[in-house]
């Protein structure tokens, strides 16, 4: 079982590879990756030299160029995947139909991931991937339960690849619009999902107030655990009433289903959250490292305790448990 | 809405200093306080470079930080050029960025021993103003590693860098932990 770990600058990549990652994630520091945040991800420079630094610890180093090239500017992305090739990188995580053909025709030895933008939630769509382009690698959408996981595994040849910590994104992964309606940026082209230039929290009588692109999403009481500015989990008065519309502030842990998710023949867990502080990175990765350890060991594994690091201080097993569909 | 969504118990947050020394410090003078200020963050800058080049457009900010232990505040322009950090009272109208937390959250998020996000998370850390700005800044931080012990008491030549060593290591941290033995290469 590989532990796929995020990597948001040099000091996190080093973080992660010392805190167990069997492979690190990453991505350049424009709108070519899902988290083009400010001040976040990698020069060329910084790329080559972390590659660097994770295979000198036998780390794999994978990187995510998984936005959805733009008309007009697809250089940026033919670009972005010549250098990552030439920086080493151990795999691409391509979403885009045109990268990934560009990639394929391009560089032809070099392994492809098919990112979760991608959205490919079932065997023939995996099995297109995996025939037009070589993909080797499919990491599944948060939508599928464990015994559809198992489905899917069952009936294809890809390698398969799940989140098992770190935000969650509960819409239609790689076409959900919900931040481009609010901010007029969209999470799969620019790369960022309610992005912090349109994010504002005021504080007005010890509730904290956030508002995305000028509409209200949450107000949190005195006191209350707060979440990501985002729609999806955001606060709203409807005629159905009031309260959370689609999912609470909640992060994934789907530790204890581990022992679940390999036994349906999964290859690899991924912990979300390049945007997150080397704290993060180094305290979710050693936790899930432990619970690897333990299982390749016959032992239970380990509560991972990290509800401090979760969004809305709460965590959810989200669909692999789902009671509906 | 998933079900399945369980609250944990809210965790222990970063220390608080005890409201009887705030009291205590608020008849002090800040003059003492200024120069060490800006010969830290010259140290920064010096020792940081990098810091620069993820902060980008955003270290022509001002970001207000303002410790809810402490009896005054601080108003930071990291500018490349000229760099100023000044301790003040109060934070005054009319900076880009205003951030809230315990002393030692905020020194804790500086160095990247405490997230951030899980700061926010549970409300010991609040934020008002440019958020791009603020997040440029926690990143920027965050990959540059900083250790306050060894900068401020860097000043004191390599004895002080050697004393903030054994201090850090005095007071723990947290361990390495164990580097991967990885698989055979992919490619």
């Amino acid at each position: 079982m590989e532990l796929i770990c995020p990597a948001g600058t040099p000091a996190s990549l080093e973080a992660a590879v010392e805190a167990g990652a069997d492979a690190v994630y990453c991505g350049f520091r424009d709108e070519t990756n899902a988290r083009n945040f400010p001040g976040l991800n990698f020069s060329r420079e910084e790329l080559r030299r972390g590659i660097a630094f994770a295979h000198r610890h036998g780390v794999k180093a994978l990187v995510a160029i998984n936005t959805f090239a733009r008309a007009g500017a697809f250089s940026l992305w033919q670009a972005a995947i010549d250098d990552a090739v030439a920086a080493g990188a151990d795999a691409l995580i391509l979403a885009d139909l045109a990268t990934l053909a560009y990639a394929a025709r391009r560089h032809p030895g070099q392994r492809l991931h098919v990112s979760v933008q991608a959205g490919a939630a079932n065997p023939d769509a995996i099995r297109f991937y995996a025939e037009s382009f070589g993909a080797q690698r499919i990491v599944l959408p948060r939508v599928l339960g464990v015994t559809e996981i198992a489905s899917i595994v069952r009936e294809t040849s890809c390698e398969t690849e799940v989140f098992v910590f770190g935000g969650l994104c509960v819409m239609e992964e790689g076409r959900c619009s919900l931040s481009s309606y609010a901010t007029g940026k969209s999470p799969n082209m620019h790369g960022v999902c309610s992005p912090a230039g349109n994010v504002a929290y005021a504080e007005r009588d010890g509730r904290v107030v956030s508002t995305l692109g000028g509409f209200t999403i949450n107000s949190f009481d005195r006191g209350e655990p707060a979440g990501y500015p985002t729609l999806c989990k955001g606060r709203f008065v409807t005629p159905h009433g009031t309260g959370y519309t689609f999912e609470e502030p909640v992060s994934l842990d789907a530790g204890v289903l581990l022992p679940a998710l390999r036994d349906a023949g999964v290859t690899a867990f991924k912990i979300e959250g390049r945007q997150r502080g080397r704290a993060y990175i180094a305290g979710v990765v050693r936790s899930f490292r432990d619970i690897l350890t333990a299982l390749d060991s016959g032992r239970s594994a380990p509560m991972t305790g990290l509800a401090a690091m979760s969004e809305g201080q709460a965590n959810t097993v989200g669909a692999y448990r789902k009671a509906w569909r | 809405m998933l079900n399945s969504a369980t609250p944990n118990a809210a965790p222990s947050g970063p220390l608080v200093l005890p409201p009887w020394l705030t009291r205590a410090m608020t008849p002090l003078p800040l003059g003492p306080l200024q120069p060490l200020l800006a010969l830290t963050l010259s140290r920064i800058g010096r020792l940081h470079p990098e810091l620069y080049g993820r902060l980008g457009e955003h270290a022509e900010k001002s970001f207000g930080i303002a410790p809810t232990d402490l009896p005054f505040a601080f108003v930071l322009e990291p500018r490349p050029e000229r760099p100023q950090a000044r301790a003040v009272r109060e934070l005054p109208p009319g900076l880009d960025v205003r951030i809230r937390g315990s002393l030692s959250g905020l020194i804790g998020m500086a160095e990247g021993r405490i997230d951030g996000d899980a700061l926010f998370f549970s409300r010991t850390l609040s934020i008002e103003g440019d958020m791009e700005a603020t997040l440029a800044l926690r990143n920027a931080l965050d990959d540059a590693r900083l250790d306050f012990g060894t900068l401020l008491l860097g000043c004191l030549g390599p004895l002080g860098t050697r004393l903030a060593e054994i201090l850090r290591r005095q007071a723990g941290g947290v361990p390495p932990g164990p580097v991967a033995s990885g698989g055979p290469s992919w490619n």
